[in-house]
């Protein structure tokens, strides 16, 4: 029975690889598109049946299962290995990917139906490569594999990023996150590489057991947590890190749902989560994360308010609900965190899958541009609804227990500040996803008559991809659609949105009344002081009222309202200048440092070189003059020389 | 395997069949390639077999010949591998065979270009294998000089237009010419070569036992200031040709003017001649040398890494992007050597490898789009990737290896450097080691994305570019597959090189400061 799961958990990892090699290698077959497509949601659908299987066995087993080969041989003994540690945690996160990595593999059928056929290929082979190396990140057994399939994920994230590599604005994008992810990445390769020399092993089963046991030097540890942190920040959008993943929304949709919502972005906090031992042992980086994932989550929430798109509204709220999980972790209560990851994963694949029915049925991503949709799509409207009410955590509903668990783990540590931060998130939370309700399925369109003057704004570039589906006029103009001729998705896109709502229920009615593994959680789990609860749930229905009041009734004046908050706003609108920072270190700082060194080595290290060339051809182009032929010269020469000699015999001995 | 010798095979193969090429196949351009494809076919072959037929148990050199040259001065033709030369042989069988392939185009003076091109290549076989140190310069000398003609009369001049002070002493030296580039190249190399053999003399002579062996002189305690100055020839003799700063500058003119097989061999081979040297000959018989002079071999390699990188960015022409590439994943195998554990020692040697082959598949690829572009300016180029998807990918591939990448061979070697470096006495090394890893993910990802990845550039020449075609597929198909393979299972390279590096690092001196015994 134990070797069994880990096999499972070994069938679930290797069969996207498995999807992925026919993909790559059998490229006439990639090309044909739809039969590849399937071939790789098949493979995605097997992975999640055994990542089920894994995760039933493994939940009541005692033991984790330990499989691992050789990989990396030094000094004749084997410093790295490659396998799966297949424990409660790690098979829960494989469910969690494989299930989302399915569902959207499923949906991408329907959403990208109008693709060529070789870039649907390569599309499908890019997903089967990232689910390979999320769930290698899931079930590493050591860190140096956790770290690799970090990087491989990474790329997979570049890839799908720029998957319409033509728009500048999706090229310009894919590279920000490799960069800005990659240096949180090189942060943590340094800790790993400082952890080795300290501990002397990757394995993370070996590491806790010296943690455990206080086999592990304290001193350094700090800056070791610190460098793992680092690249948990990158990978998680921790602020100043977080610019990357509104403009990685360039991505197809789905992608979003995936990588920039459900899986990769929590990787971070899923490497924190699994080395919360080594964290517990230095708090001042403990009270650093609590902090910084507060404030994140904080500024992602204010910027969250004032954005037109839908996608940078949902992308803007991962980084405000990743800022909650990484202060539970700093809160020293991972366990919430982890929940919390659960729980986000679900609902919010499902809002970005919802997300993708409402922009491919407008044709924009920018919600003045829809309204009135819950008429023309009422099951996506339900779903979507299903989705904001579990992120606003109102009971009953997904995310509800998660969140407040959170807020209890951070209240008992004491964390005033970042306590009220969260609090006033989530508020904001509340209001800023009722706001894309209210705009987006009830009202009326506000702009249509402006649209066709709109429809090329800067904010959206136009579609070009989804602007083939069903109006053939966003292809010609930049026209947008209207909305009266929205309707609900296919049944490809559908099915995934009715899995994951249904799934977001069931885990938040059973964590609401304690039902099933949730009662032995509870019971385990510290009180929250009585009025925590409550007051919570009343900040995000005050949250709701105010959207509502302000874009439903239009009792508050949109105008008015954001007059209020007038120079918050604009700097909002600037994205607080960070991206400009960003922008301004690499054409200033790194280009500029890097044309001074180009300078030097062209005109002063090999000028130098030149230099004595050219003195050499030049010297001997004027001694040349020395040699007349003339015997007479010669003779003279000779002569001068020995009379030289003879002076400096007489001087010098 | 007794009996045949299959060093002597694979280092004379190439040199048989430039013989042929030159006297049997004039004037048929398609014999001279297939004979160049036998040469290097049969060379391919047998380093293989004596990779994997190498006995990695057993460790310590294999496959030993010994034919008497000299009796009166102790000069043999004595060759031999361990486990660092057979993947270094390995290395320059692919290169050459796919060098072979992506110079299928050559049109002017074919028959001369492949002759000159495998008599380079017997030259750096016969330095991998070789066990005399008499033999050793000679083939290294083969090595070196035939890059001369190969750069004048096949190369391409640049765009470099020298200006400011130093203008006027680089405009009379003829700075972006092929000429120069070719004089440049081989009058550094020269000037080195004489270091390497003031310092092969010195041994000779120190040891008094008139042997030129390497395994002998290995045996032999030299005096340690002797260790000291011989150790410092070798490394600035070696290290000009690894491209250490501040004695670089020739590669990246070298490698641009360069036609593309011979920037492929010079960047991809002829750079590891260096590095090797410095590492077979420098740390194999002077381990006290290289003790003394570890912290100045290893911080120049820290600024080979950053400089060289920035240098890349700064760069507009593609070859140069490359070129400049190489001088900083050089400093990479020069930090490996200079942390003096063996975790840092194999990641140096991996490196050797893995660069070897990247820079190869590089230049393949610049070679492949400036036949079709005739563009090697990057910020003119864009969108070619729907055009090229081929050679698209595999340039990705070669720059995601490039930015060490986990799961292409510049990861598995990046990673083992820096576990050395942060465990060896100056633990420092680690920083400038992963901000090059960065700054290497910056400029790489931006040409990537320019020439590759991005708008289509509206430049009417840029219209309809083809993909790679017919052999060159070949060439691109190897040089990617040895990157994934040998980064996906590295074991299959680190366990040969371990039982090359391990004992060859027992042999140093303690140094204080250093941690981690288990890998020493």
């Amino acid at each position: 029975m134990m070797a069994n799961s880990g096999a499972l958990a070994l069938i679930a990892w290797l069969l996207p690889i498995f999807s992925f090699l026919v993909l790559a290698i059998v490229f006439p077959f990639r090309r044909l598109g739809r039969p590849a497509a399937w071939f790789s949601t098949l493979c995605a659908a097997g992975a999640f049946a055994s990542a089920v299987l894994a995760w039933r066995i493994q939940s009541v087993a005692a033991h984790p299962v330990h499989l691992v080969w050789p990989w990396l041989p030094t000094a004749g003994k084997t410093i790295a290995d490659v396998g799966v540690l297949v424990d409660a945690q790690s098979t829960i996160m494989l469910c969690l990917v494989s299930l989302v990595a399915f569902l959207v593999q499923f949906y991408s059928v329907g959403y990208l139906h109008d693709e060529p056929a070789p870039a649907l290929g390569r599309y499908y082979a890019y997903q089967s490569l990232f689910a390979f190396s999320m769930m290698g990140l899931a079930l590493a057994p050591n860190l140096l594999q956790l770290f690799m399939c970090w990087e491989l994920v990474g790329l997979c994230s570049y890839l799908l990023i720029g998957f319409w590599y033509q728009r500048p604005s999706a090229a310009r994008a894919a590279v920000k996150a490799f960069w800005i992810t990659k240096a949180g990445d090189v942060g943590m390769l340094v800790g790993i590489v400082m952890l080795y020399r300290l501990a002397g092993t990757f394995d993370i089963t070996e590491l806790h057991s010296m943690a455990a046991s206080n086999a592990l030097p304290l001193a350094g540890l700090s800056i070791i947590t610190f460098c793992l942190y680092l690249g948990a920040m990158g990978k998680s959008a921790q602020f100043p890190f977080h610019v990357w993943l509104p403009d990685a929304m360039e991505g197809p949709t789905p992608v979003s749902a995936l990588i920039h919502a459900a899986t990769m972005v929590t990787a971070g906090v899923y490497l924190l989560v699994r080395t919360d031992w080594l964290f517990a042992l230095t708090p001042n980086v403990l009270l650093i994360v609590a902090w910084i994932g507060a404030f994140t989550a904080l500024l992602a929430a204010v910027l969250a308010c004032v954005q037109d798109d839908i996608k940078r509204v949902l992308a803007y709220s991962t980084v405000s609900q990743l800022g909650y999980m990484m202060t539970a972790i700093g809160a020293g209560v991972a366990s919430a965190g982890f929940l919390h990851l659960l729980t986000h994963g679900l609902f919010k694949a499902l809002l970005f899958l919802g997300a993708g029915a409402v922009i491919h049925a407008v044709g924009s991503n920018d919600l003045p541009n829809m309204g009135g949709l819950a008429r023309r799509m009422p099951q996506t409207a339900l779903v979507f609804i299903i989705g904001t009410l579990s992120l606003a955590g109102i009971p009953i509903f997904g995310g509800y227990v998660s969140k407040e668990e959170i807020l209890g783990a951070v209240w008992g540590a004491h964390l005033t500040g970042p306590f009220l931060l969260l609090m006033l998130v989530a508020g904001l939370t509340a209001f800023y996803m009722f706001r894309v309700v209210f705009l987006a399925f009830f009202g009326t369109p506000a702009r249509v008559a402006a649209v066709a003057h709109a429809g090329a704004g800067h904010t959206t570039p136009p579609r070009v991809a989804h602007a083939a589906l069903h109006n053939e006029a966003v292809v010609e103009g930049a026209h947008v659609n209207e909305t009266p001729h929205a309707h609900e998705p296919p049944a490809t896109m559908l099915l995934p949105l009715w899995v994951l709502a249904v799934g977001t229920m069931v885990v938040g009615v059973m964590s609401t009344f304690h039902l099933g593994g949730f009662a032995a959680a509870e019971a385990a789990g510290e009180t929250a002081p009585g009025w925590l609860t409550p007051t919570a749930v009343g900040v995000a229905l005050a949250g709701i009222a105010l959207a509502w009041a302000t874009y439903q009734m239009r009792a508050v004046n949109p105008e008015s309202l954001a007059n209020a908050f007038g120079p918050i706003r604009s700097a909002a609108l600037r994205k607080f200048w960070i991206d400009d920072i960003f922008e301004g270190i690499y054409s200033f700082v790194l280009l500029g440092f890097s044309r001074i060194v180009g300078w030097i080595d062209r005109y002063l290290v090999d000028g130098v070189l030149n230099l004595l060339s050219d003195w050499t051809v030049q010297a001997g182009d004027e001694l040349r003059g020395i040699q007349t032929g003339k015997p007479q010269d010669y003779v003279y020469g000779i002569g001068a020389g020995v009379l030289v000699l003879i002076l400096l015999m007489r001087l010098v001995f | 395997m007794n009996g045949i010798p299959l060093l002597s095979i694979m280092t004379w193969a190439p040199f048989v069949s430039a013989i042929i090429i030159m006297f049997c196949a004039r004037h048929r351009p398609l014999l001279v390639r297939l004979t160049a494809l036998a040469g290097a076919s049969v060379s391919l072959v047998a380093s293989l077999i004596v990779y994997v037929a190498y006995d990695k148990t057993m460790a310590g050199f294999q496959f030993h010949e010994q034919l008497a040259l000299v009796p009166s001065l102790g000069i043999n033709y004595l060759l031999a591998i361990d486990g660092m030369s057979a993947l270094l042989a390995l290395l320059t069988s692919i290169i050459i065979f796919a060098g072979v392939f992506a110079s299928w185009t050559v049109k002017e003076r074919g028959q001369e270009f492949y002759a000159l091109l495998l008599l380079l290549v017997t030259g750096v076989y016969g330095v991998f294998v070789s066990l005399d140190l008499f033999v050793f310069f000679l083939f290294y000398e083969i090595a070196v000089l035939p890059m001369y003609l190969l750069i004048g009369i096949w190369g391409s001049s640049g765009f470099v237009k020298p200006q400011g002070i130093f203008g006027k002493a680089m405009g009379r030296t003829g700075v972006g010419t092929k000429e120069y580039a070719a004089m440049k190249l081989t009058l550094y190399l020269l000037f080195g070569s004489a270091f390497i053999l003031v310092g092969i003399l010195a041994l000779y002579a120190e040891a008094g036992s008139h042997s030129f062996s390497i395994i002998a002189l290995q045996q032999v305690q030299f005096d340690p200031t002797v260790q000291k100055w011989v150790f410092l020839a070798f490394y600035i003799g070696f290290g000009i040709l690894a491209g250490i700063w501040p004695l670089h500058t020739w590669s990246p003119d070298g490698h641009a003017s360069a036609p593309t097989a011979v920037s492929m061999l010079h960047a991809g081979v002829l750079m590891k001649l260096g590095a090797y040297g410095v590492v077979r000959l420098g740390m194999g018989m002077l381990p006290d040398g290289m003790a003394y002079w570890a912290f100045l071999v290893g911080t120049i390699a820290c600024i080979n890494i950053v400089y060289g990188a920035l240098s890349a960015m700064a760069q507009t022409d593609l070859k140069y992007v490359i070129a400049y590439s190489s001088v900083s994943h050089m400093g990479v195998v020069m930090l490996g050597a200079a942390t003096m554990n063996v975790v840092g020692l194999n990641g140096a040697v991996f490196q050797m490898f893995a660069h070897g082959i990247m820079t190869g598949l590089f230049f393949a690829l610049v070679g492949l789009v400036y036949e079709k572009a005739h563009s090697r300016a990057i910020f003119s180029m864009g969108g070619f990737g729907t055009m090229m998807p081929g050679i698209a990918t595999a340039f990705t591939i070669a720059g995601l290896s490039s930015l060490g990448l986990p799961a292409t061979a510049g990861f598995i070697a990046e990673f083992m450097t820096f576990l050395g470096a942060w465990s060896s006495a100056h633990p420092w090394w680690l920083f400038p080691g992963v901000i090059g890893a960065f700054l290497t993910a910056v400029y790489v990802l931006r040409v990537t994305k320019q020439i590759f990845w991005s708008t289509q550039s509206p430049d009417p020449h840029f219209a309809h570019l083809p993909d790679a075609q017919g052999p060159e597929w070949a060439a691109l198909g190897i040089l990617t597959a040895t990157l994934v393979i040998f980064g996906v299972a590295p074991w299959i390279a680190v366990g040969t090189i371990d039982t090359a590096t391990t004992p060859l690092i027992a042999t140093l001196p303690k140094v204080a400061g250093a941690s981690l015994g288990l890998l020493r």
